[in-house]
């Protein structure tokens, strides 16, 4: 089978998801067509030099509805013979775009794609699409539906986790992406956002809380205890399924999960044949793509057996991988897969993540699979592993070897 | 005479009066239904009628639905009753939208006939849901009435339109404590609940005005009107979306999943408020019926419904004997039963002797009577008349010469043989002859504590449960020599009470306690294994039983425990199977965790006596094992445990009937109730799985779990409980 590589990243900073945030006043498509329009600039993508362009997107209603994918190609400079398509895994819809591309290639579907996602969530509420998971009684109440911050505690006290151990995490993750932004690590990648006429409306992450230390965050309240506890009581549902915990340990809260933002990325894939047709030079190869179904209640355990998967899949080892992202959905999800596979977080998201930066549904996957390459580069490192907890109970990774 | 009358009086309004023949409640049967459909059609047709009234003739509305009509329509359809259910639901549903929609234009709304419902007093189940499809409805202002929709506590839900009609009238939350819990309420709290309409002195004549004035807007319901929205919001509604993610949570956590009705009501009103009316109420008919077939529900109405009324109405008291009822009951022994038996006894206008050995602690016994009524009038349940007529029937006195009027003698002195034997041979010198003599005792033999009366024909067991006044079980005890009017004593002041009777043979533990102790002793017996107790009370909980082993252990005191094992052990010798349970329990008791009395026992509690989780020291002596059981194992040893019991008390003849065995579960100590009882359980799984599968148990836990032979021999026959032990073929 062919053998598939990255030739670009590109990504927005990413704005606060709310309607104090830099990117508020953005649509979701002028988002997306930001990041299509700098990748068909960057490398001169002229006519249908692209098969589709594979979009996640999470909330898909409203703006965000319709195909937003096909929107943002008609939108964009892209040539209309090019079709696309919106994708959902949820918070792995970004980097399950780019594992689709690459499995297209691979069977011969086309040499080239654009693959990523985008979600304004100061625009498009998370939920507000509904969901018969969240809410059909015939689903929710025989397979012991819970929001996710109950399985995140859930996972935090089946491992013994404590809310200090969380809290560092998270302090450790501001600290880290301030020092990568001071010294400029995300330029390769990111794209500012402008207006209609060129002004810039915002060029950095801005949820990024530098200064945030131990005793900023023990003031803050855990945010699922109520809900878990008390009303309408989440926890006993949990419980049913994990009669061997006595009581749920309520350790996150807004400063240890991650933030809600807006942002778009998206990443050039294509085969060799691709790149030396326009002489584009390969970054990365895709080594491996993996996505796994797992337990729905504890939820967000995925990225452990996804790791497991993608590792025998390919043959590698846990010490072959150089460099990792792990999506920091919740604290508690990075200190499980570092538990599993005693992973120093000295190579775990060496730049930070989403409890710093956020986590746009739709994009995450993308991002950091483009901070990923970009550090590697940086570490003139050779293998990456991407990976990220999904709702429902699922999970997805990527692994990626520079050329 | 027909169950529905129709009169029309000089206004041109008909009134459709209920009153089922020879019966002291309205219940609605197959034909009556029949009847009914054919005088609304009367109704819309005449065009001498401009409306109509429903009401009834007695003093209540109706008590529900005859559940004779279930079967009729499971039994409808030949081979196929899930088509007959869900076509004779929807032929019902046709008929109440019949109701609802008067003749209206379907696309004006216009030219329907006003149709309301005059509740005189009680209106229950169906006895609701027809009133709920008129256009509106009158109570007469009568606070004994009760108005709901209690079907959710026999395993079903309102599968007449009123599950549909509720929601779409209150909203999720506002109908959900009547769906989900069943709750009945007076006409006052019907009305402010939403539910009726009016509540009057004078509802007939308020229904008359009311029908003549009202306009052709005044009947249309909101549902069949343009624009509608359920109150609260639709579930994808903004503010409907965290009521139903919300509720889904809360009904789960409140049932511990063991219910299927819960779930089905929910799914019924998720999916049908999704839709408009008449695709809902289609919804609902697949639910309704989807849960009418479901094993759970048809073993909890024959159960909760059927056997126990049979048993209430005395199905297996001696036909020969006259009335027993008691006049005078003697109490002796003042502690918390004695006093618990005194204010039961007393409500029920039954004059009471409360006698101890010292004044003091009569006293004590009497002061709790006047504490629970005191309780009473605070929550407005009970009236000062009330109380003190029921304090004035209990007299507290150290003198037993007080006992000679009794005609009934219920003993509760300390569980010891030599203390009752000598209180029962001197108030036997004081009683009359004919005097019935019961004990209380929950664990010595009926028969031994017999010897002790000159007359043991006259000697009989009532146990009852703690808190007397809160439970709703009596298990009456026959000894060897009991007599046939002793038995029908018990039973009859058992009726009087207002309580559930079982009557069972003398034997160790007789029933109750003899499927009890083996549950409590298995839980004991997990933790001795490593099993973390959070999952052996979650696997309790979650099949419906109120306290798991390990917190019962603890409520009833581990001082306890330990009492009944020494004895036990004492009395059987070298064949006591239970070394490893009286290790725990002695190791405990060394400790001083002696349960909640203690504050202290497998749980820790705070100052309050809250329960603070699980009591990690039991780790030291039984660490937990590394191996995390499976629920379902953990499960069937709880379950099977006491069916297996049950089925011995079945084999050996303590049990007599085998409603008595499924209801005294059920009642007496909250065996799965979803089940039925320990024997429809069987049923349910099947004789043959159920017989498989404790040889299983056996064969890896040890021979607690042996297949009875009775068990044995059903399963090769693939014989159910309820065939071989039918009720119908005892009589």
């Amino acid at each position: 089978m062919k053998e598939v590589f990255i030739y670009d990243s590109v990504r927005t900073p990413r704005g606060r998801g709310r309607k104090d945030g830099s990117l508020h006043e953005v649509t979701a498509l002028a988002l997306s067509t930001t990041v299509l329009n700098n990748i068909k600039k960057r490398n001169e993508l002229d006519g249908h030099s692209i098969e589709d362009v594979i979009w996640g997107n999470v909330t898909q209603i409203g703006e965000q509805g319709a195909c937003l994918a096909r929107t943002a190609v008609l939108a964009s400079e892209l040539d209309e013979n090019v079709p696309g398509i919106s994708i959902n895994r949820f918070c792995a819809s970004g980097l399950e775009a780019v594992n689709l591309a690459a499995n297209q290639i691979r069977g011969g579907a086309g040499n080239c794609y654009i693959a990523g996602g985008v979600e304004s969530m100061s625009r498009v509420p998370m939920s507000s699409d509904g969901g018969a998971v969240a809410v059909d009684p015939s689903f929710t109440m025989n397979n012991y539906f819970v929001p996710q911050g109950i399985s995140a505690d859930l996972i935090a006290t089946k491992h013994g986790f404590s809310r200090d151990q969380a809290d560092e995490l998270a302090v450790e993750s501001q600290k880290r992406a301030s020092i990568a932004w001071n010294e400029d690590r995300f330029s390769k990648s990111i794209v500012p956002v402008t207006d209609i006429n060129g002004l810039t409306i915002l060029e950095h992450d801005e949820y990024i809380r530098a200064d945030t230390d131990m005793q900023k965050l023990g003031a803050l309240k855990s945010a699922f205890q109520d809900m878990g506890e008390t009303m309408p009581g989440f926890d006993k549902v949990a419980l049913m399924k994990y009669p061997e915990i006595d009581k749920i340990n309520h350790i996150h809260h807004a400063g240890n999960s991650s933030g809600i933002v807006d942002g778009a990325a998206g990443i050039l894939i294509g085969d060799q044949d691709f790149g030396t047709a326009r002489g584009l030079k390969p970054r990365a190869k895709i080594r491996a793509t993996c996505k796994v179904g797992t337990e729905p209640t504890i939820m967000l355990t995925g990225p452990v057996p996804a790791t497991n998967k993608i590792l025998s899949d390919s043959g590698l080892k846990i010490s072959d991988i150089d460099l990792f992202e792990v999506n920091e959905a919740f604290a508690s999800i990075v200190l499980m897969f570092e538990q599993a596979f005693d992973v120093n977080h000295d190579k775990v998201n060496v730049n930070g993540g989403s409890i710093a930066m956020g986590h746009p549904l739709g994009a995450t996957g993308a991002m950091i699979l483009g901070t990923l390459l970009d550090e590697l580069e940086r570490q003139d490192k050779t293998i990456g592993l991407a990976t990220l907890c999904v709702a429902s109970g699922m999970g997805a990774a990527t692994i990626i070897e520079r050329v | 005479m027909a169950d529905f009358t129709i009169k029309i009086d000089t206004d041109q309004i008909a009134t459709i009066l209920w009153d089922c023949p020879e019966k002291p409640f309205n219940i609605l049967n197959f034909e009556a239904i029949k009847l009914l459909d054919s005088l609304v059609d009367e109704v819309l047709l005449n065009d001498n009628i401009s409306g109509a009234i429903i009401t009834s003739a007695k003093p209540d509305f109706a008590a529900g639905m005859d559940l004779k009509v279930l079967a009729d329509l499971k039994n409808s359809n030949g081979a196929n009753p899930t088509q007959g259910l869900f076509d004779g639901f929807m032929q019902m549903h046709t008929i109440m939208r019949k109701i609802e929609r008067a003749g209206m234009d379907p696309k004006t709304n216009k030219g329907g006939k006003p149709i309301v419902t005059v509740l005189p007093g009680t209106a229950l189940g169906i006895g609701l849901e027809i009133p709920l499809c008129t256009h509106r409805i009158f109570a007469a202002n009568n606070n004994k009435a009760k108005i709901g929709l209690p079907e959710i506590k026999v395993g079903i839900f309102p599968g007449a339109g009123g599950t549909t009609r509720l929601v779409r009238k209150l909203g999720i939350f506002g109908a959900s404590e009547f769906l989900l819990e069943g709750k009945t309420v007076d006409p006052i709290k019907a009305k402010s609940s939403g539910i009726i309409d009016e509540v009057s002195d004078t509802p007939m004549s308020d229904a008359k005005a009311w029908v003549l004035s009202a306009s052709d807007a005044d009947i249309v319901k909101p549902w069949d009107q343009k624009g509608y929205k359920l109150p609260g919001g639709a579930p994808y509604s903004p503010s409907g979306f965290m009521t139903f993610v919300g509720a889904s949570a809360m009904v789960t956590g409140k049932t511990m999943g063991a219910y299927p009705a819960p779930k089905a009501l929910m799914s019924a009103v998720y999916e049908g408020s999704l839709v408009a009316f008449d695709t809902a109420l289609k919804i609902e008919a697949r639910w309704f019926t989807n849960i009418v077939m479901n094993p759970s529900s048809s073993a909890m109405i024959r159960s909760l419904f059927i056997s126990k009324g049979a048993l209430e109405k005395g199905a297996v008291r001696p036909k020969e004997v006259p009335d027993q009822r008691a006049k005078t009951v003697g109490v002796l022994g003042a502690g918390m039963m004695g006093a618990g038996i005194a204010l039961v006894a007393a409500q029920a206008g039954i004059e009471v002797v409360l006698v101890d050995r010292s004044q003091d602690v009569a006293d004590k016994g009497k002061a709790y009577s006047e504490q629970y009524l005191n309780a009473g009038i605070k929550r407005g349940k009970v009236s000062d008349k009330i109380k003190d007529d029921i304090l004035n029937r209990i007299l507290a006195t150290d003198d037993y010469t007080r006992l000679s009027k009794a005609d009934l003698i219920i003993e509760a002195v300390f569980e010891d043989t030599k203390v009752k034997s000598d209180v029962t041979k001197a108030v036997l010198e004081i009683v009359r002859e004919d005097c019935i003599f019961a004990s209380n005792t929950s664990t010595l033999p009926i028969s031994e504590l017999a010897k002790a009366s000159k007359y043991p024909e006259n000697y009989i067991g009532i146990h009852f449960f703690s808190p007397v006044e809160k439970m709703l079980l009596v298990e009456i005890i026959k000894g060897e020599k009991t007599g046939n009017r002793a038995v029908a004593k018990a039973l009859d002041f058992v009726r009087q009470i207002k309580k559930t009777p079982i009557v069972v043979n003398d034997s160790r533990f007789f029933y109750a306690n003899r499927c009890i102790i083996p549950y409590l002793n298995e839980g004991l017996r997990m933790i001795t294994e490593g099993i973390p107790p959070s999952i052996i009370e979650s696997a309790a909980k979650q099949l419906g039983f109120p306290l798991g082993p390990i917190q019962l252990v603890d409520e009833t005191s581990i001082e306890l425990g330990a009492k009944i094992a020494r004895a036990t052990r004492a009395a059987m010798g070298k064949s006591y199977p239970n070394d490893q349970i009286d290790e725990i329990l002695f190791w405990m008791e060394d400790k001083g965790r002696l349960g909640r009395k203690a504050n202290a026992g497998f749980f820790n509690y705070n100052e309050n006596g809250k329960r603070e989780g699980f009591w990690t020291g039991l780790q030291e002596k039984y660490p937990l094992s590394k191996t995390t059981p499976n629920l379902t194992e953990v499960q069937h040893r709880l379950m099977f445990i006491q069916a297996l019991e049950a089925v011995r008390a079945l084999e050996e003849g303590v049990l007599m009937d085998i409603r008595e065995g499924d209801v005294g579960a059920v009642l007496g100590w909250g065996f799965a109730p979803w089940s039925g009882g320990p024997l429809s359980w069987l049923d349910i799984l099947g004789t043959p799985y159920a017989a498989e599968r404790s040889q299983e148990l056996c064969k890896t836990y040890g021979p607690r779990f042996d297949c009875p032979p009775l068990l044995a021999d059903m399963g090769k026959n693939n014989e159910a409980f309820y065939e071989r032990f039918s009720p119908e073929k005892l009589d």
